[in-house]
């Protein structure tokens, strides 16, 4: 029954979101396609949290799925924007099964760090790549959706198409957490060896796991990039990474709709603290955040939780 | 062979400022379980502190170098101690007994803050105490010259590194020291005071920071970012020597200072990955670090 | 659970009062925008390790002049109050957090602020990054200081967006010829630079352009360190053991300095001459740190390279009064491109705020008064800045870093014309080129 609820309030959140862009502003639909893609890349970082694993390298992924929007539109000649991204799922999955195969036998800070050298060597190769512009990057080509081009009025579709990823990718997570791969990741984090014990194999678990966290963090890459309209070897540094930890803590792993929330707040709180305080801003975000794990350390979410358990 | 010479020389020193950098790092993790990524910040706090005492003397025309080095160290260590102080005892103090996870995310914010702070203090404009390391002089070998200065922070860093054993394996702070990185539970009900350990730690952890910071001034230009700059290396080495433990700091500084000179001297182009494919194959074969000591997994 | 449920509350309280608060400044923003002053963006560094040598002093050269334009104290012919008689107003951002930070962060500039220009960009990244979306939002944009050469070849018949300073390709084709100039006998050239997109396409064409002026060089060695070391311990050992003559380095900023100062120290540089294609900004602050003879360049006429003019003058003057130090070539490229808004807005004839399309109409192709000359904006079709490109040698003395033997060659000599990829052009032997 509750399963139901939350799936039909999802789909409500998203069909309002989606008609409120409507009468918004150019600059906050904007802001809501980068929280929503960031969202995405988060959902992967609290998919791993859930069963234990911090990663401080999921740009890697993130990176690669805007990579791919990017060499596919200009070498590859394909501009509909499904096929960019199915591009960069595929691309990503191949490299996170090759991956998964090592980093899933390591824990806690081993896991975070071999994770992020993994991210810094794309970086390197990227930052090598002379031709596709090094550090600064290159352009998106304009991209097509069924049909319908980006020039004309591209933040307003790629808003839509966003939402429609968010809601497909928490619908998607929503009955995946329930399922027995995600309870036996959560068991995992509580347990690992009585996990063993029940006959489950942890490897394979947290390798699904895995794959399909760096599958979610390729979307959100992939949205970024035709969102930006630009990608660079930024997105797979280790401090983009770190932001998503950052986010997936704000939000806290209760519930999907958690870190798109948290995503929210966070690029709304760096935007108004960098045109409120424009020599101070990381000092704004970091008392935040303080505040936040202080007072809040379930996440953002626990704010909702505790009221409905108040109320019942 | 001048290369190789080269190679070795260039090795070395690198290795000492990173297990410099890095010393701080592993003693904090090895007692108190916090990877602090405010470590940076605390490099960034000594290297200014030290940068502007040392202009300060030299525009009121000081020129005795070992005043120069005096106030270099009382302006890191003064720095370090009291800015661990104040992290310890006002802000993690409140956190202990949260997830490791979690630790590292509120250094995280302590480093985002203290980044800003020093903006406010110091500005932007680079600070740059290039005396000292200019008036040491070199030593010349053919074409190669290695400067004095250099040798002088090899030899600090020795001397820091064996202090630090000898504090851990052969004082009484020591033997409590490692007794709560054992088991802090039962260290607690032997009588262990261990709020006042974990603020002692933290002290010696930030100021070995602020050291590093404070001797690397007269080399670099201080500049805003330093600090986040050295944040991932010293993960690095710690991470590929074996979290916490000091030798495992000093070989893990020696191998990603070696190969990081090889690939200079040889391969300039490789050397951006370097010490991330160290450390990721240092992890494929050890997975807990070269010294790292397997957790027992709970049952 | 009770007290931290009241906590909960006044957070949830907290959180949706700010929220509101925030609602009403946006809405402050669009009505405080009145009709009689003109709001412009300046989006620069001002945290991480460009701020100091460059986003600062670029941030305060700005302020110079547009304090001066409010008051109607510039010299001519720039003396009439306000940009075409309105008061300007600049809002400052944060450069640093990378390209898709800074499509964001410029959506937010025009659209939430209601700017009527963007002026900024220091990183080539977000120049490339901005450079569409300025044309896609209709906002007249220039870029002052960020030298990719790749900007007008990939955004093509801009008409929003332009550029006052030459792009990275000058400074190294200037470099090579300064060489050939002063130093025809070297042979053995080795280099330093940041490994990122600025290091790499600057030595890339640096060599390409040595081909052609000096064919009997020899490349011995190019070290490629990381961003912000701070420390060159192991690549001046790495430069020493080939024995160059000179070291060419684009380094900028702090890395720079360090480098050079290191460099010193260890003896290098009495074994090689450096040539520093940023050094300028260096000039006030080596105090002898950089031996005699160093190979400075600035960008162009900036900084100690801006010719004498009663705009120069004035800048000097100002600057130093305010800050107390000399304007590097930063802070005189910044007061450029406030130059050039002002320049577009008092000529665009429009009552009241003028549009952007009369703003862009106005100054491409123009020629304008600045603080480095007269500018002419005739590359990339009226888009870019063409401008001399000068090098000199650094000499301290009686306390004070100086230029001599500065040599100074047109624009014509060191920038590709139109229709020209930049590699192409000095790869055929820049055709099209007039060096004297």
């Amino acid at each position: 029954m509750t399963t139901d609820r939350t799936e039909l309030a999802l789909i409500a959140v998203a069909i309002a979101v989606a008609a409120a862009a409507l009468f918004s502003p150019n600059w906050l639909v904007f802001t809501l396609t980068l929280a929503l893609s960031t969202g995405m890349v988060v959902m992967g970082v609290v998919m791993l949290m859930r069963a234990g694993l911090v990663s401080f390298g999921q740009g890697l992924f993130y990176c690669l799925g805007g990579y791919a929007v990017g060499l596919g539109g200009r070498f590859l000649g394909i501009t509909d924007a499904l096929a960019l991204i199915g591009l960069g799922v595929v691309t990503t999955v191949v490299v996170a099964m090759i991956l998964g195969l090592l980093v899933t036998r390591y824990r806690e800070i081993f896991f975070a760090m071999l994770s992020l050298a993994f991210s810094m060597i794309l970086y390197g190769l990227l930052v090598k790549s002379h031709g596709l512009g090094s550090t600064d990057g290159f352009g998106v080509v304009d991209w097509t959706l069924f049909g319908m081009s980006s020039e004309s009025n591209g933040s307003l579709m790629a808003l839509m198409l966003a939402i429609a990823l968010a809601l497909a990718i928490a619908l998607f997570l929503n009955r995946y957490f329930k399922s027995s791969v995600g309870l036996a990741c959560e068991a995992i984090r509580e347990n690992e060896v009585r996990v063993e014990y029940m006959g489950i194999s942890r490897q394979q678990t947290l390798y699904i796991n895995y794959v399909i966290a760096a599958a979610v963090g390729s979307v959100g890459g992939s949205m970024t990039a035709l969102a930006a309209g630009h990608v660079d070897p930024t997105m797979a540094y280790w401090t983009i990474s770190g932001e998503f930890v950052f986010i997936a803590i704000l939000g806290g792993t209760g519930h999907v709709a958690a870190p798109f929330i948290a995503a929210l707040i966070f690029t709304l709180v760096r935007t108004y603290a960098i045109e409120l305080a424009p020599n101070a801003w990381q000092m704004i975000l970091g008392i935040v955040l303080l505040l936040i794990i202080l007072f809040l350390p379930k996440g953002i979410w626990s704010l909702f939780t505790r009221k409905k358990r108040a109320a019942s | 062979m001048l290369t190789v010479w080269a190679i070795l020389i260039d090795g070395f020193i690198y290795a000492s400022w990173l297990f410099l950098v890095a010393a701080g790092l592993t003693v904090i993790y090895g007692v108190m379980r916090i990877l602090n990524m405010a470590h940076g910040s605390l490099y960034a706090l000594g290297a200014y502190a030290a940068a502007s005492a040392l202009g300060w003397y030299y525009a009121g025309g000081g020129d005795q170098l070992w005043m120069a080095f005096a106030i270099l160290a009382v302006s890191a260590i003064t720095i370090g101690a009291v800015a661990g102080l104040a992290i310890e005892r006002g802000l993690l103090r409140l956190m202990y007994g949260r997830d490791e996870i979690l630790m590292l995310i509120i250094t995280f914010a302590v480093l985002l803050i203290l980044e800003d702070v020093m903006k406010l203090v110091w500005g932007t404009t680079p600070y740059f105490a290039y005396q000292p390391y200019a008036a040491m002089g070199r030593i010349s070998i053919d074409v190669l010259t290695v400067s004095r200065y250099d040798l002088m922070v090899l030899a600090v860093s020795v001397v820091i590194g064996v202090g630090l054993w000898f504090w851990l394996e052969r004082t009484r702070i020591g033997k409590i020291l490692r007794s709560i990185i054992h088991d802090r539970e039962v260290s607690t009900a032997m009588g262990v005071n261990v709020g006042r350990m974990f603020t002692i730690t933290f002290m010696i952890g930030a100021t070995l920071g602020a050291i590093a910071g404070g001797l690397t001034a007269p080399i670099i230009s201080v500049v805003p970012g330093i600090g986040i700059e050295v944040i991932v290396l010293a993960f690095a080495v710690v991470v590929t020597g074996g979290l916490g433990s000091i030798t495992g700091a000093a070989v893990g500084a020696i191998i990603v200072g070696l190969a990081r000179a090889t690939s200079i001297h040889t391969m300039p182009e490789l050397e951006l990955f370097i010490i991330y494919a160290v450390m990721a194959a240092v992890l494929v074969f050890r997975p807990y670090g070269l010294f790292g000591r397997a957790v027992a997994r709970k049952i | 659970m009770k007290p931290s449920n009241r906590l909960q509350k006044t957070l949830l309280s907290t959180a949706t009062s700010l929220a509101l608060a925030s609602v009403g400044m946006v809405g402050l923003a669009a009505t405080a925008h009145a009709q009689d002053s003109f709001k412009v963006g300046f989006v620069t560094f001002l945290s991480g390790g460009a701020s100091g040598p460059f986003g600062v002093p670029a941030s305060q050269g700005a302020k110079v002049v547009v304090d001066a334009i409010n008051s109607g104290s510039l010299p001519a012919p720039y003396d009439s109050k306000g940009v075409n008689g309105l008061n300007l107003e600049m809002v400052e951002v944060d450069e640093a957090g990378g390209p898709t930070k800074q499509v964001e962060e410029y959506r937010n500039l025009v659209e939430r602020q209601k700017v009527n220009a963007v002026i900024g960009y220091i990183s080539s990244g977000d120049c490339l990054a901005v450079g569409p979306v300025a044309e896609e939002m209709k906002t007249f944009t220039i870029a002052f200081d960020c030298g990719t050469s790749r900007m007008f070849e990939e955004l093509k018949n801009p008409r929003y967006v332009f550029r006052t300073g030459l792009d990275a390709v000058a400074d190294n084709v200037g470099a090579a010829r300064y060489l050939a100039d002063t130093r025809p006998d070297a042979v053995r050239i080795a280099g330093i630079q940041q490994n990122y997109a600025w290091g790499q396409d600057s030595w890339q064409d640096f060599t390409l352009a040595m081909e052609q002026l000096m064919p009997d060089a020899e490349i011995v060695n190019n070290q490629m360190p990381q961003i912000f070391q701070g420390s060159y311990s192991t690549e001046i050992s790495a430069l020493q053991t080939r024995r160059p003559e000179i070291v060419h380095s684009s380094m900028w900023g702090g890395d720079m300095e360090s480098f050079v100062a290191q460099a010193n120290a260890r003896g290098l540089l009495a074994q090689a001459t450096a040539l520093l294609t940023t050094g300028e900004s260096g000039l006030h602050r080596f105090d002898g740190q950089a031996p005699n003879g160093t190979i400075v360049g600035g960008r162009g006429p900036f900084g100690g390279f801006m010719p004498e003019n009663d705009l120069s003058q004035w800048f000097n003057k100002a600057y130093e009064e305010k800050y107390g130090t000399p304007p590097s070539y930063p802070a005189a490229k910044a007061a450029q491109a406030i130059l050039a808004l002002k320049y577009a807005a008092d000529n665009a004839g429009a009552e009241g705020v003028p549009s952007a399309d009369q703003l862009a109409a106005a100054l491409k192709g123009a020629s304008f008064e600045s603080v480095s000359g007269t500018v002419r904006m005739s590359l990339a079709g009226g888009h870019q800045a063409l401008q001399p490109m000068l090098y000199g040698e650094y000499h301290f003395a009686d306390g004070k870093g100086e230029l001599r033997n500065v040599k100074s060659y047109p624009g014509d000599c060191v920038s590709a014309p139109d229709g020209y990829n930049a590699q192409q052009w000095i790869r055929e032997g820049f055709p099209g080129s007039s060096c004297d």
